[in-house]
């Protein structure tokens, strides 16, 4: 993989001359909290920010959007006005979380509506450093070689950047006078430090290795009645996770012009009517069936299908649910922990 | 985009009547002939029927593949998206995409005796792999079709079903619960009560499957079992709500599996060692 250097001074130069590509994106602050939003001022960049509220997914299957412009009955997919956009600042565990969406979206029955905004999303990646709600080591993605078109790695007063696809090369070259092309040896030397030392980082760890075995075993288990007493079935847990991909469908209509639209929302498993059939059935009437269900897929139906969990150790969860389930809960009390 | 999974495709309606009080039969096909002919499935898939304005919903296919150029679905007024459906004439044009699901393993029944064991409604799936069999009948051993209605009125293709009763190469045994006509010429029990004509059975060359309402599948099965035929070779067919037909909306998610590209149709031994199945 080609590696390059970028002086940090310029950074904020090298994006701007990237919208001749397309839109620019990266972390900006919100409230108290960051999200991606458009960087139109690049002085409201934050680069140390660690996690947004909504993950890189929602450019990717936004929270509500149109697949099918219909009249009577002529079906048209919307797959034209989707526009080229960079997001800068993407942490490494959320490329892995790209990296199950692809594996999800794009084998099996490819979904063209995310197919076509992945090819025109270029992802920037950034190195970060956790804090105590991020468990990425424990989870194996707290480093990416793929996924990606330009990886940032923060070191001091300069990034190393790897390019990660032709894409990534083409956006180099839109500013190649801002790179060096001269790795040395100290810089590699600059680089094991710096991962040794963020290595090190890493507070909170979250074993998931036997997490089939142990949610099998636990499917009688009082627990998940005490989780589904606390959920709130919010939903929040699955608007945030970096690789929840569920969604609704409904149409749209505007009966005066005989024209109108098949729009896909996000939904989440935790909500009651997700599993209601016509007819009035539910098929998980209880919320500890449907909190059940949320860490099974996560925790084991992922391993058996893709053979790894759709866990990141981002921390979304942790950081987001206003009862305290998240993943490092639900594993320690499946675990027989307190 | 060459393919898009999520597109319906226009299809018009041929013929409908109504089976029985709330279940109407439907005959669609796509606009030109030379694509009518091309549809393939399996029985037991399904398709996803889609009215602009109104949204999608899967149906069972009712035809078999071996009659080319219609698909034919029954359909029960459960819903909005059948409730609309149901204003629908002859000629008028909706949308459908599929088909989806695993189907019936009909390669492995090759050569096997098949017992067919429909309750309600479970006739339409049920009636696909019935008329494929019957269409391909050197490529199967003996074959059982047991068929339990509540009333002589509920019996779905129920002409249809009585006609058969005249060939020779198939056991047909159709009961209903209750006789309200007095007319009624066929068995008069629940469904389980006809296994006791199954005679002769070799379990190992033997396939069941069934599809029902919910509160059948554990008595039949039980009549399955103790004929002695491993778990593996019973074979039902499931219901969840689907948006997508293709795992990716989540809706049908059971445990690891989505019923929609995994199922519909699972096996006796996938429902005892996956939860949740039934």
């Amino acid at each position: 993989m080609k590696v390059l250097k970028l002086k940090k001074h310029n950074l904020n130069d090298y994006l701007d001359s990237l919208r001749v590509w397309g839109e620019v994106y990266g972390p900006v602050k919100q409230g108290e909290k960051y999200i991606y939003g458009q960087l139109d001022d690049l002085s409201k960049l934050d680069t140390k920010m660690l996690r947004t509220i909504l993950p890189v997914k929602k450019f990717l299957m936004p929270p509500k959007f149109n697949t099918f412009t219909f009249d009577e009955n002529k079906y048209k997919a919307e797959l034209e006005n989707i526009p080229n956009r960079i997001v800068f600042g993407v942490h490494p565990c959320e490329i892995h979380g790209l990296l199950i969406l692809d594996k999800f979206f794009l084998e099996r029955f490819p979904d063209p509506f995310y197919g076509e905004r992945r090819r025109k999303t270029a992802i920037l990646g950034l190195s970060c450093v956790p804090d105590d709600k991020c468990f990425a080591k424990s989870t194996n993605t707290h480093y990416v070689e793929s996924g990606f078109d330009l990886a940032f790695n923060d070191l001091d007063n300069y990034y190393l950047v790897w390019v990660g696809s032709s894409l990534g090369d083409d956006l180099v070259r839109i500013r190649l006078d801002l790179f060096e092309e001269d790795i040395k040896e100290k810089d590699l030397k600059h680089y094991m430090e710096w991962r040794n030392w963020r290595d090190s980082q890493y507070k909170l760890n979250v074993n998931l290795t036997a997490m089939p075995d142990i949610m099998e075993l636990n499917y009688s288990s009082p627990v998940w009645d005490e989780l589904g007493d606390k959920c709130l079935s919010c939903g929040a847990c699955s608007m945030v996770c970096p690789t929840c991909p569920c969604y609704n469908m409904s149409d749209q209509i505007r009966p005066s012009q005989f024209t109108g639209k098949r729009e896909r929302t996000w939904d989440s498993c935790m909500f009651k009517q997700f599993a209601l059939v016509a007819g009035g059935h539910n098929f998980r009437e209880a919320r500890s069936q449907r909190v059940r269900l949320w860490y099974t897929h996560k925790l084991k139906a992922f391993i058996t299908e893709f053979g790894k969990a759709a866990c990141i150790g981002c921390g979304r969860c942790i950081d987001t649910c206003p009862v305290d389930i998240n993943v490092k809960t639900v594993v320690k009390a499946l675990k027989g922990g307190k | 985009m060459a393919n898009n999974v999520y597109l319906p495709e226009p299809m018009r309606i041929v013929r409908r009547y109504d089976l029985i009080d709330d279940v109407r039969f439907f005959q669609v096909r796509p606009l030109e002939m030379e694509r009518a002919l091309q549809l393939n499935y399996l029985p037991g898939q399904f398709m996803m029927v889609s009215l602009a304005g109104v949204g999608e919903a899967p149906f069972s296919i009712s035809s078999t593949p071996s009659r080319p150029g219609l698909l034919e679905f029954g359909i029960r007024k459960v819903g909005i998206i059948t409730e609309e459906l149901f204003k629908l004439k002859e000629n008028e044009v909706i949308g459908v995409r599929g088909p989806f699901g695993n189907g019936f393993p009909i390669d492995k029944f090759e050569k096997k005796d098949l017992i067919i064991v429909v309750g309600g409604l479970g006739a339409v799936p049920l009636r696909s792999l019935l008329l494929y069999t019957l269409d391909n009948r050197d490529r199967f051993g003996r074959i059982f079709f047991l068929y339990g209605a509540r009333r002589p009125a509920e019996m779905l293709f129920r002409r249809e079903f009585m006609e058969l009763k005249s060939r020779e190469d198939l056991h047909s045994m159709l009961t209903v619960d209750k006789d309200d006509t007095g007319r009624w010429t066929e068995q008069v029990g629940l469904v389980t009560a006809l296994f006791k004509n199954l005679k002769d059975i070799d379990p190992q060359n033997t396939y069941a499957t069934v599809c029902g309402p919910p509160v059948m599948y554990k008595f039949v099965i039980d009549e399955i079992i103790k004929l002695g035929i491993p778990k593996h070779q019973i074979l039902m067919t499931l219901e969840r709500r689907m948006h997508c037909g293709v795992g990716k909306c989540g809706h049908c998610v059971i445990g690891s599996i989505y019923t929609c590209m995994d199922g519909p149709v699972f096996s006796y031994w996938d429902v005892m060692h996956m939860k949740d199945l039934i």
